[in-house]
């Protein structure tokens, strides 16, 4: 088995993977203040956030939350492909990876976009005078929570265009695997949040 | 020699994660449709619990990495649910 030859370059697989999951930690944290802050506004506002969630599209909630479970099957999978040497399928389960991140995306414009048509959107005249306070607060952590959610898929999709290009050049390949590991754990963390946006928002009517 | 250091994970494992998460997804769907009052709550997010931790598993590979990250996870999410709970008494007492 041929191991790692070039030493030149510094390479400390654990101390990249302590970091990823120290920004993580943070991501964590910066979402588990905006849950915190809807979980409490729910409390008081318990009927007008019930009534506002109905309004959400059901079918396109699960539909985006298969779209992510599979990309963070497939994005998984591309590392141990890596890690068993066969480069060609790493490159194909990163590149379905990525074209789910975009179809989400483009799922997600959809969804924003029919809202917007509704007249529903920060600061709109409609959600002034027909809506609650109640409302008004569920569609603003609506647009604020899946807005920075949709913000990181796109730097997923940033992080999954360097790692293809590090794949692709074979910078990255089976005995130095982090870049594609990390940027794994990167998407698996939007995926994990995603878990808990999809009952918040969309289930719970 | 490699397989020391790193963990590689079959591909059926993280296809049976993903049937599992699926089956979740579809389950809490179905849960939320009868009326449970709050318990739906519970249930959606316990549910939810449930398929992430099975992602900060398998897909993160917490199973596979040295313990210290488990910890620091735990330790994390140990901080968050003691905030969650102090905002809590904070909103109930009133």
């Amino acid at each position: 088995m041929s191991q790692v030859i070039q030493h030149d370059e510094h390479y400390d697989p654990e101390g990249s993977k302590i970091g990823m999951w120290l920004f993580i930690f943070s991501e964590l944290l910066l979402f588990g203040g905006l849950f915190i802050i809807y979980s409490v506004y729910r409390y008081l506002n318990h009927d007008a956030f019930h009534m506002a969630a109905g309004e959400l599209n059901l079918t396109v909630g699960a539909l985006n939350t298969l779209i992510l479970l599979v990309s963070s099957m497939t994005i998984a999978m591309s590392t141990t492909a890596l890690q068993k040497k066969q480069k060609g399928t790493a490159i194909l389960l990163l590149e379905i990876t990525f074209i789910l991140a975009i179809i989400f995306l483009i799922n997600k414009y959809f969804e924003w976009g029919v809202k917007f048509d509704h007249g529903i959107f920060p600061g709109s005249e409609y959600m002034k005078e027909e809506m609650s306070q109640g409302e008004v607060l569920f569609f603003g952590l609506y647009f604020v929570m899946t807005g920075l959610h949709a913000l990181h898929i796109v730097a997923g999709l940033v992080i999954m265009g360097f790692a293809l290009a590090r794949v692709h050049k074979g910078t990255v390949h089976a005995g130095r695997p982090t870049l594609l590991e990390n940027a794994g754990l990167y998407w698996h963390l939007v995926d994990l949040i995603w878990i808990f946006l999809f009952p918040l928002f969309y289930l719970i009517t | 020699m490699e397989n020391e250091k790193h963990h590689i994970v079959p591909y059926r494992v993280y296809a049976i994660v993903l049937l599992v998460l699926v089956v979740l997804t579809f389950l809490s769907i179905a849960i939320t449709d009868i009326e449970l009052g709050s318990y739906t709550v519970v249930g959606a997010l316990l549910l939810a619990s449930i398929k992430s931790s099975l992602v900060l598993t398998y897909f993160m590979h917490l199973k596979f990495d040295q313990p210290y990250i488990r910890i620091m996870v735990g330790f994390v999410l140990a901080v968050f649910i003691a905030v969650v709970i102090v905002t809590f008494f904070d909103y109930s007492f009133r």
